[in-house]
């Protein structure tokens, strides 16, 4: 969709974004810690494992409102995405525990709430992959 | 923190300060003009020159503005922590004056971002090089900043505490009672918390006058040992403690949102310092936003987590208050160039210089200027002090 800045890709993060092309969430996991990371990083910050035990895991998809926002003045924030309506700007907690930054759509951007319980859904870019939106499940 | 802890109290003092902004909003002069004003007016303050300085902080280029003075500094601080950068330099530059490393210290800060709209000048936008997590995570869903990592700071504060938007209203117009007693400041008109209130949403729960300004200012201090700080034209403040903490870069990556690493950083400051929140008389607490004044009021210990809304409540941060709260008018009625932490030493130290006329506190002999950069991102504590404390 116009409008929006499209994110550069890493090397560490181009798993993350490739498989955005077929829908798929991954979320780069320590094997030595069986804990989450995000963003996708070279070594793990939890345990400072570094070679060997990065790994791609299929999220759920399912997460968990951390804090959300509006945005009401989106042509001050440069953002033309909207067709200049308010969206909500969110933090989200994923079920794999890791959190992440997201737009809560597909409802009133007044009712988004911590707590609230949303499911991933995607949105196209412009060069095939795709940036994963939230809505209410 | 035990005594023997207290490495940097009162080694060092600060001996000049100089700033300016105006209720225009606009300075006439800008760049190194203007900073080289400060320079020469904050070492003129302390009865020293040019030639006195071997050490020089800048948060872009501490090198590019050295040759630009024509000094040949032995300590440099380049440090950019964004509106913290200041503190940081202060702390860095005690540090190096104890060491020995050098002897008289300046800083400098100045920006000119309402008079660059006015006459259409460039104005560069720098990130920092290599990966840019934030245009990778965050920029996509359309972040707005600053506010919007302040606004999920302040929904989450609300969600988990009760805080509501008239309480951070009141630190606004507490605020502005300040700014009314200072005649440079941008706002002076009494301000009320229906208005904060009634004033457009910008990124929910902050309003408008829950922003800071965009203005010019710029600022100077000029620091040096303990023993040469005596000989000198002004009362010295002296350094009591000083601590800084960072726990991210972008606001995605912060641990908690509704605790700060002012949480380290006040605790190591007034550990150093042997100063309790309690005796501070005059808390310059760096001011983006309200909920930011708010989250340093519960990290530094003036109140307990999630009791900063209350606390805020009965007005006790504006003159005749209990605890005076950025007495210059902070950076949301006075002045916001971008980086304000600069603000906050020079007007702590002339608080405890007894310079403020008319929102001078009385007595006031213990100053804290608590810097936040970026979006919450690093905070650094300066815990100042007059002769009588140290």
């Amino acid at each position: 969709m116009a409008g929006r800045l499209e994110p550069p890709q890493g090397a560490e993060s181009a798993p993350f974004w490739e498989a955005t092309r077929g829908g798929t969430l991954l979320i780069q996991w320590c094997s030595a810690c069986n804990r989450g990371i995000f963003y996708p990083r070279s070594f793990c910050p939890h345990c400072l494992a570094m070679d060997g035990v990065l790994e791609w895991r299929t999220a759920s998809g399912r997460a968990t409102v951390y804090a959300a926002s509006v945005e009401h003045k989106p042509a001050a924030g440069g953002s033309t995405f909207s067709d200049g309506q308010p969206y909500v700007v969110a933090l989200v907690d994923l079920e794999e525990g890791v959190r992440m930054m997201t737009n809560v759509v597909g409802c009133t951007p007044e009712d988004v709430h911590p707590g609230q319980a949303v499911t991933v859904t995607w949105e196209p870019l412009s060069d095939g992959r795709q940036l994963p939106l939230f809505t209410p499940s | 923190m035990s005594r023997s802890d207290r490495t940097l109290r009162g080694a060092a003092a600060v001996v000049g300060v100089a700033d300016d902004a105006s209720p225009t909003g606009e300075l006439d002069r800008t760049g190194r003009a203007l900073e080289v004003a400060m320079v020469l007016a904050a070492l003129d303050d302390a009865g020293l020159t040019l030639d006195d300085v071997d050490g020089v902080c800048h948060a872009e280029s501490s090198m590019a503005l050295a040759e630009y003075l024509g000094v040949h500094p032995r300590y440099t601080d380049s440090t950019m922590t964004g509106g913290s950068s200041y503190q940081v330099h202060l702390e860095h530059a005690a540090a190096a004056i104890a060491a020995g490393l050098c002897q008289v210290v300046v800083s400098v800060y100045a920006s000119t971002p309402r008079s660059d709209r006015t006459h259409k000048r460039k104005r560069e936008r720098r990130y920092p090089p290599g990966p840019n997590p934030l245009a990778e995570w965050e920029w996509p869903f359309g972040l707005r900043t600053p506010m919007g990592p302040y606004a999920l700071a302040a929904a989450r504060h609300m969600h988990e505490f009760g805080t509501t938007s008239a309480q951070l209203a009141q630190i606004a117009v507490s605020t502005r009672e300040w700014a009314a007693l200072n005649p440079r400041a941008r706002h002076q008109a009494p301000l009320s918390v229906d208005e904060v209130l009634a004033s457009p949403l910008q990124v929910s729960p902050l309003h408008l006058l829950d922003c800071c300004l965009v203005t010019d200012g710029a600022g100077a201090f000029v620091m040096t040992s303990a023993e040469r700080a005596r000989s000198l034209r002004r009362p010295p403040v002296y350094v009591l403690g000083a601590a800084t903490c960072h726990d991210h870069m972008i606001i995605s990556q912060m641990p908690d949102l509704t605790t700060t690493p002012g949480a380290v950083s006040g605790a190591n400051a007034f550990g150093m310092a042997g100063i309790a929140p309690s005796e501070v008389d005059v808390l310059m607490g760096y001011d983006s936003f309200t909920i930011t004044a708010l989250l340093h009021l519960e990290d530094l210990g003036f109140c307990a987590k999630g009791e900063g809304g209350p606390f805020a409540e009965d007005g006790k941060l504006g003159p005749g208050g209990a605890l005076p709260m950025n007495t210059n008018g902070g950076g949301l009625s006075f002045t916001h160039p971008g980086m304000y932490g600069m603000f906050l030493i020079t007007e702590a130290v002339r608080q405890l210089r007894g310079e403020c006329g008319a929102r001078q506190v009385p007595d006031a002999q213990v100053a804290v200027a608590h810097g936040s950069g970026m979006v919450l991102s690093c905070m650094s504590t300066a815990v100042l002090g007059t002769e009588a404390v140290l």
